[in-house]
């Protein structure tokens, strides 16, 4: 018989995922993944559903940066108080599925989750954010980058959960953000690609940048080159020229049912060009 | 546990994992709340839950507990519905109703947080609910309108229904949540059928024993062909060629195999692996162009050449036509299977009483779905009884039987209740679809504009079984000229069986694929011509007194001319605006199309008789017994709206029992757009029928007027008064009926000959459709900013209601247009497989032709399909204005889109 606990704290939660025998729990947040896995089929999995330990919600400032619960929920983290950096994973939170899913749905989870078209794995990644791990007797950080290890797989071992995103104060005070997505419909759409967008500015400078494209590769991905290329450049219209196809060579975008490989390396170099347009506009006020 | 729902205390004991939706639906009996997908794709199950909406199919109940819970059912403040469930009604903002409690509680949501929204909060609001009927304007402009108290219309006045925009009669019901679909209302000791399906295209198979899985999980009946005492059905009498439960061979994935029967929960636990089902697997034939191949093999091993009907149209002399023309164009068009993706699955359930069988379940066709029963189960009809539920969407979906013959076969061999609900991938995988086509066309005029000749090819991909191909086959030939006069055709269809899901009825039975392949080949004379692309089609416009393509003369109601004269100075006033906007944008650019349809209402050269019947009852009230279906569309309110005026008395006196076989006559399926006229008709004559028999009975004129107050009938004729009493006249049967009227209508037509020559439809509805898009040249996207619609319907019997189905068609044909594409194993879910959102659906004018049909009910016709087929020509002509692009394949999805821009020769900007 499957078994459902709602612990009410961190270390009920992680001493009952320990003790687990067997078929590893499942860990349960929104459930807006878990549900639509399990279409027609009977319930049976045992279960820790995490959404009742207040110290995994919310969105919390540290010395170093912030700290978002790991059961914080989209449209939390939409209608937060957050500075500029956090513009795109904000833009990304009202994009993802409807108000429904958003009301619902964790960030978290889209992140263990691990679909290459996860809508919040772009903009983090821009945000060079890291994943807090907590077992029952430690915790680790992963660099985003190390935690996705592949389609729909990652580095949580067993025993572990993720308790929290952890993203880094950037270095510069003028920080900007953004994120742009491609599908077929409005509302309700599985990305085709999209990008999320991190600019430090000084002075007018970009000081340093960081790009992510997903949904053209297993896993989300940084672009370095193009990084590189932006660093060191003004932040004026010209900037998006200094996007070139080469810059996302390092994709590897697959055909199925919304479109073709080919389509989204280019669509990914246009969303960029653009994403970077915005941004230069926005920052001009 | 304890769950606060809409304010009221619940306790539940069961599993915290179930979902928070089945256990409003199962444990709570609150079935308001409705499910779609089980996935988050649809929204139906939309609740709040500590005042935000959720999809209540992902919500465990766990999380739930001691929260505050709503749903529909507690939307009522002290009895009486709330401003915007007024507000949903008066603007005709549910229709089929299954979305309509997702939609609400959205709604909720966002009137909670802001009073006043803007159009775009409240587009952000719904964006997560679908609605496959309404094309979401009028839930829009209902949400927009419960700001400020609406008030419902007023009832008309006795005689003065017909076109004015009454409210549904059963929309309070919808928006209450109480409306009985085909999964509400299961009987709780209800057993379960899970049939299991065919993972492979095509296979053959074995069974082993099923008695380990039968002990093991306490079924109370494993169902297998062997069942079935006729394991055949189809759409045409002499075709029933596909299995209730497939016999050694499957030839479609999602084909049904088996069903497993017993406790909900024990059918639900066994796993797919636990089957003794051995497939062997073989190759499929995909495709028409495989299927034709001379070398193919068969899907149906006595269908040689898998071709399952051929046939056409010939008038004049093609080759002379052609040879006269001034300018030829032609083309190759091509099609996909497209979903109808209603938002209520398959559902129902049966029970035996006695040696009669009874199934609720819903459907497009109770009378059909009768007959066809009968022959399964080998039964006499009147042994068998359909009791339609609410139907949650059809589109032609609903014409198949589905759920029914195993649901039956159980009930009857086990002696209870069986229930039946498909999942959402269940309902993608085993249901029609729309044909593929794969049409090549010529069109010639001469130096004029004039039409001389139109040679159409159509090949049609019907899948694995016959259904409704030989309809469409026959259907598209006497349409793909395009609603145009022209001397010389011959127009030829076939349908051929490949190892697909059987393509059936959806929603203009292959001539929105065949308005693609028309629509385009006028805009290349009409560029060629260098006439502008609306007058092109005006010169070549059919009018009363033309001939069509079966050599059938058209007497009355053909209104496209005023269609496109009611167009033109949007069509002009766009035209600026779209150059306008060219000239000063980069990377976006705007277009305007146009697509012009003719649909013939009811079937082709085929009676299709509907009886109806109205009665006077012992309490004073009218009964209609109405034998059709509304799904939707709204023919439960039109009905009563022509009764009423047909014989002279209020709506307000009026009951109605809709499709129950037992109680009604047959008013044949709801399809082809042929409720209002021919049911519609039948109902008129009935309810004058009544009247005469009123009249007669006091010996009245035929100006006199009624009145019921209670059960008391007064008829007044010049001056006198008659009073009588019902409660005192004698009773026709136990529904305590008085008098009653009949009423029998069969749209006159005529055999079509070896050329197709004749009268296939009695009457035919015309329309115009303008749609400007904007198109993101860099990346392929499409967007459609605007749609004009202009409709002839003979008469406007509920303009709202009109309005409704040529706005839910155009969402429809939009998604044709540019993202419905179903693969079979790869979409079968809402994710994949993309309908329109609330953000796709622009803003659409609809514009009213009344040109009167005489043999219509106070001169309408239909409009069910109409509203679909014109808008995917009209946005592909547009994105053509816009990029250059001829686009000859849908769904335009951007990647396809966007390399065919850059297959473009340089276009001077």
């Amino acid at each position: 018989m499957a078994s459902y606990l709602r612990p009410s704290s961190l270390d009920e939660a992680l001493a009952s995922l320990s003790a687990a025998t067997g078929q590893h729990p499942i860990i349960l947040a929104g459930g807006t993944d878990y549900y639509p896995a399990r279409v027609g089929k009977a319930l049976s999995d045992d279960i820790i559903d995490i959404t009742a330990i207040p110290d995994l919600r919310g969105i919390r400032q540290t010395p170093d940066g912030w700290r978002i619960g790991a059961t914080t929920t989209w449209s939390e983290i939409a209608a937060a108080d957050l500075p500029p950096l956090f513009d795109g994973l904000k833009q990304a939170a009202r994009e993802i599925g409807g108000r429904q899913i958003q009301n619902a749905g964790t960030v978290a989870g889209n992140l263990c989750n691990a679909s290459p078209a996860a809508d919040s794995v772009p903009p983090l990644l821009a945000m060079r954010a890291k994943v807090e791990l907590r077992g029952a007797a430690y915790a680790r950080e992963l660099p985003l980058s190390e935690f996705i290890t592949g389609n729909r797989r990652t580095a949580l071992k067993p025993g572990e959960l993720v308790s929290a995103i952890l993203v880094p104060r950037p270095k510069a005070e003028e920080v900007c953000s953004t994120f742009l997505k491609l599908g077929a419909r409005q509302y309700l759409v599985i990305s085709i690609a999209m990008v999320g967008i991190v600019l430090e500015v000084d002075g007018g400078i970009v000081a340093n940048a960081s790009v992510a494209v997903g949904a053209c590769s297993e896993v989300a991905q940084r672009l370095p080159y193009l990084e590189t290329e932006l660093t060191g450049r003004r932040l004026n219209a010209a900037l998006a020229n200094r996007v070139k196809a080469e810059h996302f060579d390092s994709l590897s975008p697959i055909d199925d049912v919304r479109a073709d490989a080919n389509y989204r390396r280019e669509a990914a170099v246009i969303l960029v060009r653009r994403a970077l347009t915005a941004l230069v506009k926005r920052n001009r006020g | 546990m304890r769950l606060i729902v809409n304010g009221k205390p619940h306790s539940y004991h069961g599993s915290p994992l179930k979902r928070l939706s089945d256990v409003l639906r199962d444990d709570l009996g609150l079935t308001g709340t409705k499910v779609g997908c089980n996935a988050g794709d649809c929204g139906a199950c939309t609740v709040m839950l500590e005042g935000k909406q959720v999809c209540s199919c992902l919500t465990p109940v766990g999380q739930a507990a001691g929260k505050p819970i709503a749903t529909v059912e507690g939307l009522k403040a002290h009895g009486s519905l709330s401003r915007l469930q007024r507000a949903f009604i008066k603007h005709g903002a549910a229709q089929c109703g299954i979305c309509t409690p997702g939609m609400l509680m959205a709604a909720t949501d966002l009137l909670a947080e802001k009073a006043k929204p803007s159009e775009q909060e409240v587009m952000d609001a719904i964006g997560g609910v679908l609605c496959r009927c309404t094309g979401y304007r009028k839930i829009v402009d209902a949400i927009l309108d419960a700001a400020r108290t609406p008030a419902l219309p007023e009832m008309p006045d006795a005689g003065a229904a017909v076109g004015k925009r009454v409210c549904k009669v059963d929309g309070v019901a919808k928006v209450e949540g109480v409306e009985r679909y085909g999964a509400d209302y299961i009987p709780s000791d209800a057993l379960w059928a899970r049939i299991i399906r065919s993972p492979h295209a095509r296979a053959t198979f074995m069974l082993g024993d099923f008695t380990p899985l039968i002990q093991k999980y306490r079924l109370n009946r494993v169902l297998t062909s062997a069942d079935v005492p006729r394991n055949g059905y189809g759409i045409y009498p002499d075709i029933k060629d596909q299995p209730v439960l497939a016999d050694g061979i499957v030839r479609y994935k999602g084909e049904a195999v088996v069903a497993l029967v017993g406790p909900r929960e024990a059918v639900e636990a066994v796993g797919l692996e636990e089957l003794p089902i051995i497939y062997t697997p073989e190759a499929p034939v995909v495709g028409v162009i495989e299927a034709a191949a001379p070398d193919a093999k068969l899907v149906q091993a006595d269908r040689p050449g898998n071709l399952l009907i051929e046939g056409g149209v010939k008038k004049g002399d093609v080759g002379r036509g052609f040879a006269e023309a001034a300018a030829v164009a032609e083309g190759l068009f091509q099609t996909s299977f497209v979903e109808h993706a209603y938002i209520e699955p398959e559902a129902g359930w049966a029970v035996r009483i006695g040696d009669r069988i009874e199934i609720h379940a819903t459907t497009q066709t109770p009378y059909m779905d009768r007959d066809e029963i009968a022959g399964i189960m080998q039964l006499p009809p009147d042994r068998v009884r359909i009791v339609p539920t609410a139907c949650g969407g059809g589109f032609g979906g609903k014409l198949d039987l589905s759920v029914q013959p195993v649901i039956a076969l159980a009930a009857w061999t086990l002696g209870k209740p069986v229930a039946c609900v498909y999942t959402r991938p269940e309902s993608m995988a085993a249901s029609t679809k729309r044909h593929p086509a794969r049409i090549s066309a010529k069109f010639a005029c001469d130096a004029k504009g004039k039409l001389l000749a139109v040679e159409t090819w159509a090949d049609f991909d019907t899948g694995a079984y016959a259904s409704w191909g030989p309809t469409v086959a026959n259907r598209v030939p006497v349409h793909a000229t395009g609603p145009y006069h022209v001397p010389h055709v011959k127009n030829w269809g076939r349908a051929l069986f490949t190892n697909a899901p059987p393509a059936g009825a959806f929603r203009g039975f292959g001539v929105p694929q065949a308005a693609i392949a028309h629509e385009t080949l006028m805009d290349d004379l009409a560029l060629k011509l260098k006439i502008d692309r609306l007058e092109f089609r005006r010169i070549n416009a059919l009018r009363a007194g033309d001939l069509t393509a079966t050599g059938q003369k058209l007497e009355h109601s053909a209104g496209l001319p005023q269609c496109l004269d009611a167009l033109v100075p949007h069509w002009n006033a766009l035209n600026a605006e779209v150059e306008k906007f060219n000239a000063r944008r980069k990377g976006l650019r705007r277009g305007i199309g146009i697509g012009c349809m003719w649909y013939g209402i009811g079937n082709t050269s085929m009676s299709n008789p509907s009886h109806m019947r109205v009665s006077l009852r012992a309490n004073g009230r009218i009964m209609l017994y109405n034998g059709a279906v509304d799904i939707g569309q709204g023919s439960n309110t039109i009905f009563v709206q022509i009764a009423a005026d047909a014989l002279g008395l209020p709506m307000s006196v009026f009951d109605y029992v809709m499709g129950d076989t037992d109680r009604t006559t047959d008013a044949g399926k709801t399809s082809a757009s042929r409720q209002t006229f021919v049911s519609g008709k039948a109902t008129e004559l009935a309810a004058r029928d009544l009247r005469a028999q009123i009249l007669r009975l006091a010996n009245a004129g035929d100006n006199a007027k009624l009145c019921l107050d209670g059960p008391i009938l007064m008829i007044s004729d010049g001056g006198a008064t008659r009073r009588i009493d019902l409660a005192n006249l004698p009773r026709l049967n136990d529904e305590a009926d008085i008098l009653m009227g009949e009423g029998r209508f069969d749209p006159p037509t005529t055999m079509l000959d070896a050329d197709g020559q004749g009268i296939p439809y009695a009457t035919y509805g015309f329309a115009a459709q303008m749609a400007m898009v904007e198109v993101d040249t860099e990346l392929g996207t499409v967007k459609v900013k605007k749609i004009i619609a202009a409709h002839d319907v003979g008469k406007a019997i509920n303009p709202t209601q009109v309005e409704g189905q040529i706005q839910g068609g155009i969402a429809q044909g939009l998604g044709l247009a540019l993202m419905e594409e179903y693969l079979p194993g790869r979409t079968e879910n809402l994710h994949d497989y993309l309908i329109p959102t609330v953000g796709d659906v622009p803003e659409i004018e609809c514009i009213l032709i009344e040109d009167a049909e005489p043999l219509g009910p106070f001169g309408a016709k239909g409009v069910g399909e109409p509203g679909l087929v014109p808008t995917a020509p009209a946005i592909l002509g547009a994105i053509r204005h816009a990029t250059g692009v001829r686009i000859t394949e849908v769904p335009v999805l951007p990647h396809r889109l966007h390399a065919a821009l850059r297959q473009l020769p340089m276009v001077a900007e």
